[in-house]
């Protein structure tokens, strides 16, 4: 009966399958651990985290893998984003710890667990080559990050958002299915590589292939977070416990690159034409309502969530701007510049919910604005922090947010869309005012409450690391950018 | 002296020297705060002598040059050098700065640590901007200068300060950041090249010069300022502390300049001249305009931005005549203005640190409660205005005689700000300084104390030494201003 089971190999999915067993484990034993021994539950999350990196580095080959059937596919982008994505999750973990501590509801086994299931879901996307492999990982994700959101049930702010995000995550799940349908139905297949080779040969029925685009570029930019798709973004930041917003507001972000390459730039590269129009229209939108909306927040989460719409925004310009009339020349570049600017939001993005955390105490969120006013008067040091975080976000150097506006503008201007850049840049400019606004808070303002930061000692020093890097990679951001440069060089 | 890395120095020296000084914490440590921030100062001033000392003046070329890779990727080098006409703002800057850590030593009493850490580090990315030779390095520090001062406005200037602050900030972002677009337009034209010595022999075509050199004609003419983008200044000003604005108007205002000389004009010398007409009349409106909304200000540090904004239209009349003449008056008329409008507001500062007032309306007979600083300030006043034998006069002088030769209504229209600007100074002088003593503010001035004399008496030699004997510093900068000018005269369309 099994004489045609090929054991499939493995290896490449060696991290995935080591996650998905110790998740299941931890889930157990953490039946086991009382609830003021819940560090055991974090530890073993931390450490199933560093296996994974560990697994993923040293089993990693360099080569293009494909395996089980051609549906997962290993190469140096996705064991780069997946370091990247352990080391978000890690780092997202350690900043949870004290809030979760702080809040009885939370403080759950399930947390964890759900994080694990959610960071495998994103390494499933990150590896996908296959329709249904995608849409597995992206399901995993949401629904353990649905789970997340309403993980504080007695809040009522919490549950309205996790409903909302559920609710329109379904839709653009469906969207994004519907997309999937319609391309496998003008192409006939469901793997990404063999859509690219079928589109390649022609005679594709090209209106139906556009009608799929149209749901799958829809799904993504849902999926993203990119106007008009937008509008979970706000009420989910806002209404989610702030550990969980980090979570959603930092890794996703890896995995949601890239299936954009997966299913763009690797499937419908035939299509650029297509998607890249309606990724400019999308990237415009989500640069001039993220920027100019944020400015009239006065939540600090809320005003991070339009920040987040027009960051991704300004990332959609890279991958806009790799092929130009047929013209692959630019790809690499344009690419890798869009990779650096997915890390480096993920970076400072982690940072500044890191010091909302910090700021945070029992029974205080510390999400409004003028929590920090007067910041400096109470801890110059992590007033620096937040400044060197809010700069870099705006792109000032010597901040690693710089860079990574300049690498995308550059590939911006190279494929010759140089009014674009204009765009970008002013509404850059636009952005510049709510960031300023933060430090303007926090240096220039009296504070509103003298109580000292009472923060453990390793989330200080984390959030310290953490902004320091952004500095430190300000200053030196070549390593990064050529390691996302070599990646995507050997991946496609 | 030149196997040490001379530049990299007097960048870095400020920057660390002010880490350190942020590392003192809070006031408790505010007397060890100002002496590392004054030895710092000194130290990083000291570091910049051998610039001087050791400068080949035959030389056009850059000079003290260090390169090395930086960010290979986007061939970004770490590229220092300096020739004649950066070389004295390193200088300038790094003295400045000393003055500017004296003139806050008592006056400052919140965050003495972070008022000095602010000024080393923005002393620091300014010789940055000065010295770089690499287009994106260029840009890195002219944008990173924008923090400290945002922060010091902001977090130590008057009532209005953070309407000031983001005005400041976000004026000079808007300039810098189209700024930013041409550079990598440059780059692109150029195989792949952020040398800016590179695109100074980069041939391009009328078209994208004449986009270019607008790109850069924002961003500069905000830095400057220039008619019409100007209005920042005014309230940057007079909502900074006197350290703040002295900082401002001594080399903050230069960077504007500078970029014209450094990119401008070498870069896109058709351009330049095609669109001369456009800034000298630029110029002009802000030579006489200014000079008349500066002659009705109430408010004393207003009247001294204002001039400045007259003084610093001069500046740009002179690059744009295309002359030796116009160009090494501008310069001069550059530095001279960073030693005198320092002077001004320091004066400005040491009545309002004792009146807490800057209207003119407020004072009235100074002079018999503080005659030594009515004597300094006369001299300064008078350098403002330019009068022979101060520094003032040399660099509006030559500017003028350049274009007098130019075309004489030019030379016309800014001599008669000369005439404005002795109304609008002494004017101000003898309504503050001379009369009767207006009030009990006033009659109970006690003058200035032995800190202050010392900052207000070098300035007052330099100022002097400047207008009496020019010629060690346009010596230092005549063969760059002539390679400069040979740039100018060759036209870069093929």
């Amino acid at each position: 009966m099994f004489d045609n089971f090929v054991v499939p190999n493995l290896l490449p999915a060696a991290p995935e399958i080591f996650l998905a067993v110790m998740a299941l484990a931890i889930l157990m034993i953490d039946l086991l651990v009382k609830d003021s021994r819940r560090t055991v539950t974090f530890a073993l999350t931390q450490l199933t985290l560093v296996g994974c990196a560990a697994i993923q580095f040293f089993t990693s080959t360099g080569d293009v893998t494909y395996t089980f059937s051609n549906m997962f596919v290993d190469d140096l982008m996705s064991d780069l984003l997946k370091l990247f994505l352990y080391m978000t999750v890690v780092i997202v973990m350690f900043y949870s710890r004290g809030y979760i501590i702080d809040r009885e509801s939370m403080n759950k086994g399930e947390y964890y667990v759900l994080a694990l299931f959610a960071t495998l879901g994103m390494m499933v996307m990150i590896s996908a080559n296959h329709f249904l492999t995608i849409y597995i990982g992206l399901e995993l994700l949401s629904l353990s990050l649905y789970a997340m959101v309403a993980m504080n049930r007695d809040s009522v702010l919490s549950t309205e958002a996790a409903m909302k995000y559920f609710v329109l995550g379904a839709l653009a799940s469906g969207l994004l299915l519907y997309g999937m349908s319609m391309i496998y139905g003008a192409t006939g297949t469901l793997e990404i590589t063999g859509i690219a080779e079928r589109l390649n040969d022609g005679g594709v029925n090209k209106s139906v292939l556009v009608f799929g685009l149209v749901f799958l570029v829809g799904g993504l930019a849902f999926k993203l977070g990119v106007v008009p798709f937008h509008m979970w973004i706000p009420d989910v930041y806002q209404g989610a416990p702030t550990s969980v917003t980090l979570f959603i507001g930092s890794a996703p972000k890896l995995a949601a690159f890239a299936i954009v390459m997966r299913l763009l730039v690797n499937g419908l590269i035939t299509m650029a034409a297509d998607w890249q129009a309606m990724l400019v229209i999308l990237s415009v939108l989500s640069m001039a309502i993220g920027n100019l909306a944020a400015i009239a927040q006065t939540n600090l989460k809320r005003m991070l969530a339009y920040s987040a719409i027009s960051h991704m925004g300004f990332m959609l310009l890279g991958i806009v701007t790799g092929v130009v009339g047929g013209d692959p020349r630019y790809a690499l570049n344009a690419y890798s510049a869009s990779m650096f600017y997915v890390v480096a939001y993920v970076l400072m993005s982690a940072g500044t919910f890191g010091m909302i955390l910090l700021m945070a105490r029992a029974g205080f969120e510390a999400e409004e604005i003028d929590d920090f006013k007067g910041l400096n008067k109470r801890s110059p040091w992590f007033a620096g922090i937040m400044l060197m975080l809010m700069f870099s976000m705006a792109g000032v150097p010597f901040f690693i947010g710089f860079f990574a506006k300049f690498s995308v503008l550059q590939a911006v201007i190279a494929a010759g869309y140089t009014w674009l850049a204009l765009v970008a840049v002013l509404f850059s400019l636009i952005g510049t005012f709510y960031y300023l606004r933060v430090v303007k808070v926090m240096y220039f303002d009296a504070p509103a409450d003298d109580t000292p930061l009472v923060t453990p000692l390793d989330m200080r020093i984390l959030v310290s690391a953490n902004g320091l890097a952004v500095a430190f990679l300000g200053i030196f951001p070549q390593a990064i950018m050529s390691l996302c440069a070599y990646a995507l060089l050997r991946s496609l | 002296m030149s196997n040490y890395p001379l530049l990299s120095l007097a960048i870095w020296i400020p920057i660390l020297a002010g880490l350190v000084v942020l590392a003192t914490g809070g006031d408790r440590n505010a007397p060890l705060a100002r002496i590392f921030s004054l030895v710092g100062a000194v130290a990083a001033f000291l570091i910049t002598l051998p610039l001087w000392a050791g400068f080949d003046v035959a030389n056009g070329g850059m000079q003290f040059v260090e390169l090395s890779s930086w960010i290979p990727r986007f061939h970004i080098n770490y590229h220092l050098g300096v020739d004649g006409i950066s070389m004295l703002f390193v200088i300038l800057n790094a003295f400045i700065t000393i003055i500017v850590v004296a003139a806050g030593w008592e006056v400052i009493q919140n965050k003495v640590a972070q008022y000095n850490a602010a000024f080393l580090i923005m002393s620091g990315l300014m010789n940055g901007i000065f010295t770089s030779l690499d287009g994106v390095l260029f840009y890195v520090f002219f944008e990173a200068s924008l923090i400290p001062l945002y922060l010091i406005i902001g977090v130590w200037g008057g009532p209005k300060r953070v309407y000031a602050a983001f005005k400041f900030f976000l004026y000079t972002l808007f300039g810098s950041l189209l700024f930013l677009l041409a550079l990598m337009y440059l780059f692109f034209q150029s195989g792949g090249s952020f040398s800016i010595l590179e695109w100074h022999k980069l041939p391009i075509a009328l078209g994208p010069q004449i986009w270019l050199f607008l790109a850069f004609l924002i961003a500069f003419a905000v830095k400057v300022p220039m008619w019409p983008v100007h209005t920042w200044l005014p309230d940057a000003h007079v909502e900074a502390p006197t350290g703040g604005s002295i900082v401002l108007a001594a080399i903050a205002l230069k960077l504007g300049a500078y970029g014209f000389l450094r990119f401008s004009l070498p870069i896109l010398p058709d351009a330049s001249h095609e669109l001369s007409g456009l800034v000298l009349g630029l110029s002009l409106v802000a030579i006489i305009y200014i000079s008349f909304v500066a002659l009705v200000q109430e408010d004393m540090k207003k009247l001294v931005a204002y001039s400045s904004i007259a003084h610093m239209g001069f500046v740009t009349l002179g690059f744009f005549m295309f002359s030796a003449m116009g160009i090494e008056g501008a310069l001069v008329q550059m530095v001279s203005h960073g030693f005198v409008s320092g002077a001004m507001f320091f004066c400005i500062g040491v009545m309002y640190d004792r009146v807490h007032s800057r209207q003119i309306a407020d004072y009235g007979g100074v002079v018999n409660t503080m005659p030594k600083f009515a004597a300094l300030f006369m001299l300064f006043s008078m350098a403002n205005a330019g009068l022979p034998a101060t520094s003032g006069f040399v660099g509006e002088f030559m500017v003028i005689l350049g274009a007098v030769k130019f075309n004489f209504w030019v030379a016309f229209g800014a001599a008669t700000s000369m005439v404005v600007g002795a109304a609008y100074t002494l004017w101000m002088y003898k309504r503050v300084i001379f009369g009767d003593v207006a009030n009990h503010h006033v009659a109970e001035l006690s003058d200035i104390n032995l800190r202050e004399f010392a900052i207000l008496g070098v300035l007052a030699i330099a100022t002097l030494w400047m207008g009496l004997h020019p010629q060690p510093f346009t010596e230092v900068m005549h063969a760059s201003v002539n390679d400069l000018l040979r740039h100018v005269a060759i036209s870069k369309i093929q």
